[in-house]
C-alpha cells in the first residue's frame, strides 16, 4: 500500500485537499449531503497549523459573501454547499463574476426542486452551467466522477479561478461525496504569503498598496451602460479564452463505438458499468464523460457523432445536460435522454436497458 | 478478483462500520475499493446498507444492480437483497432474527449465529466482527491480519486496548458460521 493512500468520503477528500493547496480559508453552513466538509475541517484544525481560517458562517449568503470578500483581497478561499444552499448564493457569484474575484464553490447536490430530497442527483446542472444568477457571466464548472478526483479539483479550481479572475464550481452530488474510494492527497503546499499575493493579484483589495498604487476597488455596478458594455465584452472576451483552453474530457471505448453513453459525475460511473456490461453482451457501446461542464466539450461530442450511430445522455435529472449534447450534435446522430429523478440513484442495469432501445 | 458486497441490517448493528473496515482491509492489502452508504435521515432501528467493492482493477459504477454476496442481519434486508444476489453467488444471515426457511436454492447460503454468541460472551459491542469473521470465512476477500492493521489505523489509539476483544470477535465468527 501507498502510504499516502487514504480511504476517504468525498467531502472529507475536498475539506483535506483544501488544506494541503494552501487554502486560507472556508466558509460554510452545514446542510447534508456535504455535511462532512465542514466536520472534517472543524476535526483536523487546520489554524492551528497552516494558518487556514475555517469559519460556521450564520447562513449560506453570510458565507458566500465572506468568499466575496476574501477572493477580493487575494486569498484562496471557498465554501461547499449542497443545492438549495448554492441556490441562496447566486446573488454573490453574480456579483463575483462582475467584479471579477476569484473564489471556489463545491456543490455536492441533492434531489429538488425547494427543500427536495438529501439524496443524489444533478438536478443543478442548469443552475451551474446557465448561472443561477442574473447577467451575462460564466462560471467553469469542473464534476468530480471519483474521490480522487474530488481532491483534485480543489487545488484546479483555485489555480482557473485566479488565472482568470472568476468564481469556480465543483459540481458533485450526494453519491461522489458520501462514497469512500481510495484516494492519494496532493502534497503539502504553503500558502501564499502577503508579497505573493501583493505580485500575483495586483488588483486585489488588500490594503497593501501603502500609497505605491492607486487604490484596488473591486464593484460590479458601472452606472454609465457604455462602460458597461465594454466590461461585458472584456468578459465575454474572457469566457472565449477559456473555452478555448479550458475544455476537459474523458473518452472510455469510444473509438469503435456505435452507441455511446455522454455522462457526468456519478451517472458516468454507473454508465461506466452499463458500457462494461453491454460490451460483454456484444453491444459496442462507450462512454463520453465532460469533466468541466462548462466550457462543454462540444468539439469533441461533435466529432463522435460523426461516427457513432446513436447517444444515450445519462443524467440524475430530467434531461439538462442533454440539451447542450444535441447542440453540439448537431442532428448528426440521434440523442436520447435516460434520467431518475428527485434523489434516486439509477442502476446499470437501467442504463443498460434504455441504451438497448437506443438500439432499435 | 472483483467481490461486489452488500452488508445489510438495522442502524446501530455496525453494518456501515463493518463495510468499512472491510473496505479499510482491502486498501491495506493494495485492492481497489468503494464503499457507498445508503444515507439518509437513518438512526438507530432504522435500516441501513452498505455497498462494498473490492477489486484488482479500476471499479467502474460504486452502485449495482446485483451482488456477488448478500450478509443480512434483520428480515427487511433479506427481503430486500436476497432477490438481488447473482446465481451462484453467497448469501449470509444472522438466524437470530431472520426466518431462513425458504431461501432461494441457487445461492450458497449461510447462518451465523453472531447476535446470539456475541450476547452470550458479553461482547456485544464487537457484534459487527463476529459477522465479519463470519463472511471472511466464507469469502476470504482479506486476510485476518489486514484487518486487524485496518482496526488500529481506523480506531483512536485510546480504544486500542480493544483491539484483542475485535480479534476474538472474528475468530469465534469464523468458527461459529454454518452453511444451510
Amino acid at each position: 500500500m501507498n502510504d499516502e493512500s487514504l480511504l476517504l468520503k468525498g467531502n472529507e477528500a475536498i475539506a483535506r485537499a483544501a488544506i494541503r493547496c494552501g487554502c486560507d480559508g472556508y466558509f460554510g453552513y452545514p446542510i447534508t449531503p456535504q455535511s462532512e466538509v465542514l466536520e472534517t475541517l472543524a476535526e483536523l484544525r487546520p489554524w492551528e497549523t497552516t494558518g487556514m481560517v475555517v469559519v460556521q458562517a450564520e447562513s449560506e449568503v453570510a458565507a458566500i459573501n465572506m468568499i466575496y470578500g476574501g477572493g477580493g483581497t487575494g486569498k484562496r478561499v471557498m465554501t461547499s454547499s449542497s443545492s438549495i444552499g448554492i441556490a441562496l448564493m447566486q446573488e454573490t457569484i453574480s456579483y463575483m463574476a462582475g467584479a471579477e474575484i476569484p473564489g471556489l464553490i463545491v456543490n455536492v447536490q441533492r434531489g429538488g426542486p425547494g427543500l427536495g430530497t438529501i439524496q443524489p442527483s444533478q438536478a443543478d446542472y442548469f443552475q451551474a452551467t446557465r448561472g443561477g444568477g442574473n447577467g451575462d457571466y460564466c462560471v467553469p464548472v469542473l464534476a468530480p466522477a471519483s474521490v480522487q478526483e474530488m481532491a483534485d479539483f480543489v487545488d484546479l479550481g483555485f489555480e482557473l479561478a485566479f488565472r482568470y479572475r472568476n468564481p469556480v464550481m465543483i459540481l458533485s452530488d450526494g453519491v461522489i461525496g458520501q462514497m469512500m474510494e481510495k484516494v492519494v492527497l496532493p502534497p503539502q503546499k504553503p500558502r501564499r504569503t502577503d508579497e505573493q499575493i501583493a505580485r500575483e493579484c495586483p488588483w486585489a483589495a488588500n490594503g497593501l498598496g501603502h500609497g505605491k498604487r492607486p487604490c484596488n476597488v473591486l464593484t460590479s455596478v458601472e452606472l454609465d451602460p457604455v462602460v458597461m458594455e465594454q466590461r461585458n465584452l472584456h468578459l465575454q472576451r474572457k469566457y472565449a479564452e477559456i473555452s478555448t483552453n479550458e475544455v476537459r474530457c474523458e473518452e472510455v471505448l469510444c473509438a469503435d463505438a456505435d452507441y455511446i453513453i455522454v455522462a457526468f459525475g456519478s451517472a458516468a460511473r454507473i454508465s461506466h458499468k452499463a458500457v462494461e456490461e453491454a460490451r460483454r453482451k456484444g453491444i459496442r457501446a462507450g462512454l463520453f464523460r465532460p469533466v468541466t461542464l462548462w466550457p462543454f466539450p462540444e468539439k469533441e461530442i461533435r466529432r463522435l457523432a460523426e461516427s457513432a450511430k446513436g447517444m444515450l445522455v445519462v443524467e440524475m435529472n430530467a434531461g439538462q445536460m442533454v440539451l447542450d449534447v444535441r447542440l453540439a450534435a448537431e442532428n448528426r446522430v440521434p440523442v436520447t435522454h435516460f434520467g431518475r429523478q428527485g434523489g434516486i440513484v439509477p442502476s446499470p442495469d437501467e442504463i443498460l436497458d434504455a441504451l438497448r432501445q437506443l438500439q432499435f | 478478483m472483483k467481490q461486489e458486497i452488500v452488508i445489510a441490517g438495522f442502524g446501530g448493528q455496525g453494518v456501515l462500520s463493518m463495510g468499512k473496515i472491510l473496505a479499510y482491509a482491502a486498501l491495506m492489502e493494495g485492492r481497489e475499493v468503494t464503499w457507498m452508504p445508503a444515507y439518509g435521515p437513518e438512526q438507530r432501528g432504522g435500516t441501513a446498507n452498505v455497498t462494498v467493492i473490492v477489486s484488482d482493477e479500476p471499479i467502474s459504477s460504486p452502485i449495482l444492480s446485483s451482488y456477488d454476496t448478500a450478509v443480512v442481519l434483520n428480515q427487511p434486508s433479506l427481503e430486500k437483497f436476497e432477490p438481488k444476489v447473482k446465481p451462484g453467488g453467497t448469501f449470509i444471515y444472522d438466524s437470530f432474527s431472520i426466518d431462513g426457511n425458504a431461501l432461494r436454492t441457487d445461492l450458497r447460503s449461510y447462518s451465523t449465529p453472531a447476535m446470539e454468541t456475541a450476547a452470550r460472551e458479553k461482547m456485544t459491542k464487537c457484534y459487527n466482527m463476529f459477522v465479519l469473521g463470519g463472511l471472511l470465512k466464507v469469502c476470504p476477500i482479506v486476510r485476518l491480519e489486514s484487518v486487524m492493521q485496518a482496526l488500529a489505523k481506523s480506531l483512536p489509539e485510546r480504544y486500542h486496548h480493544l483491539l484483542d476483544m475485535n480479534r476474538a470477535a472474528l475468530i469465534k465468527g469464523m468458527e461459529v458460521v454454518a452453511e444451510v
